[in-house]
């Protein structure tokens, strides 16, 4: 099984060089700490910067510079600063060539809801209905089941969506599966000391399992 | 053009009760603390607020949710306030969440004289609900309008008396388009300077849009989350 920076790691391995990505907050934040070495990511946040530096050093925080979880930040070498119409901007027309965030639900169509749980919690969507609805490549980083148990990857969602059959990837603590709308969640990698039987009990939505399925490399 | 103004509460002076008004800032950065101080204290009431997210519950629109001084928020975000979300859940507060994008663009068309845009977000989901849909080169788009705001408050780093802006880092995020979208146009500042001392080619809002500006005092520019590493 994974833990959440285990989860980071393997979705790492989807980077490409010359990618801008765009990482939600979460467990996608934690993507950025293993960005192959040389290899060439700019990392997008949304509310006004293209490359996210590390965490300043302690006494160096400027509270001008923060990324979309409210962290403090610093630039890198090439950064550029921006207004939030312009940063959507770049979203929406396709700029961005992968997003990575988290989901309460995914159905097996590539629905994603991870705004609101009626009556209960009210966050909001922040830009994530915005990515969601432009992005080309979208990557779910979650848990496989939620605090009760149950599956999060149905059939249908059932919490209000934030956007349809865009998703493309799923990585949980368990699995990492493709997305394939009219067929379901198709089973590729199982994590270290994970078998397909467990990933199929936590699974409610249709999973497909097409021959054998190989445990994960993240080393 | 002389466009000063002594401090917030002359900037703020005609604000009145019902008004539509939008804060610039994302999360507690880039927020024109100086304005809500005065709102605050002014306690104009059933306000409706346009701004990324509420503050935090004891800072930033925060403080004038507390007060009571807002009957509606457009917000995209609004987690970190749990007064807001309490007074969101309990039914106090009449609530408007919209996707980021739609809400910075729905200020950029206000400000580039447009009357609606069309965006995909929130195509397929609640926030479709009512609104009409085109759809171009195959893919769903939804129309959303230009908002209509009878003051905009934004801060910037810089400005000149002639209301030309220079915002600093990441706090430049929803400012300058919200400056573009009031119908009245405040800005505070961090520096105040003479007309001639911005390079013309540095500004991010020109003036035409700013219709008050005042030097800022006691900027607290409070962090959030306040995240570090140790030097080695």
């Amino acid at each position: 099984m994974l833990d959440k920076n285990g989860i980071a790691k393997r979705i790492a391995r989807e980077l490409r060089d010359g990618y801008y990505v765009n990482l939600g907050i979460g467990i996608p934040t934690l993507v950025a700490n293993y960005i192959p070495q040389g290899m060439d990511v700019v990392l997008q946040s949304e509310n006004g910067l293209l490359g996210i530096g590390p965490f300043p050093f302690e006494g160096e925080e400027d509270p001008d510079l923060i990324n979309a979880g409210k962290q403090t930040i610093t630039t890198m070498p090439g950064s550029a600063f921006f207004d939030s119409a312009m940063s959507f901007g770049m979203i929406r027309a396709g700029k961005v060539h992968l997003t990575i965030l988290g989901a309460m639900e995914v159905s097996e169509e590539g629905d994603i809801a991870n705004w609101k749980i009626p009556g209960k919690m009210v966050k909001g969507m922040g830009g994530a209905m915005d990515l969601v609805a432009s992005a080309k490549n979208i990557i779910v980083a979650m848990q496989h089941v939620n605090k009760a148990g149950e599956s999060k990857l149905l059939p249908k969602c059932e919490l209000p969506l934030t956007g349809v059959r865009c998703v493309k990837k799923i990585v949980t603590e368990l699995a990492v599966l493709d997305v394939v709308p009219g067929k379901g969640f198709v089973l590729l990698e199982r994590a270290p000391g994970i078998s397909v039987e467990q990933i199929k009990n936590a699974t409610r939505g249709k999973l497909v399992i097409e021959g054998d399925i190989p445990e994960m490399d993240i080393q | 053009m002389n466009k000063t103004v002594a401090n917030a509460e002359e900037a703020t002076r005609d604000i009145q009760d019902g008004m539509t008004i939008m804060l610039g800032g994302f999360g507690l950065c880039g927020i024109p603390e100086n304005c809500i101080a005065a709102l605050v204290k002014k306690g104009v009431k059933n306000l409706t607020c346009i701004s990324n997210n509420a503050g935090v519950d004891d800072f930033g629109i925060g403080l004038m949710l507390k007060q009571r001084l807002v009957k509606k928020m457009i917000s995209s975000y609004v987690g970190e306030n749990e007064e807001f979300e309490r007074q969101l859940l309990s039914g106090e507060l009449e609530v408007d969440l919209i996707p980021q994008g739609t809400l910075a663009t729905r200020c950029l068309a206000a400000g580039y004289g447009m009357p609606a845009i069309f965006t995909p977000a929130g195509v397929g989901t609640e926030v479709a609900n009512g609104k009409e849909l085109r759809n171009f080169n195959g893919k769903d788009y939804l129309l959303e309008y230009a908002f209509d705001a009878d003051f905009a408050i934004v801060k910037a780093w810089k400005g000149d008396m002639s209301g030309n802006l220079v915002f600093r880092k990441t706090s430049r995020n929803f400012n300058p388009m919200m400056a573009m979208a009031g119908k009245i146009t405040i800005a505070e500042v961090e520096e105040l300077v003479p007309e001639g001392a911005l390079d013309p080619d540095m500004i991010h809002t020109p003036g035409i849009y700013v219709h008050r500006i005042f030097q800022g005092v006691n900027y607290e520019k409070r962090i959030e989350q306040r995240t570090v590493r140790k030097k080695a």
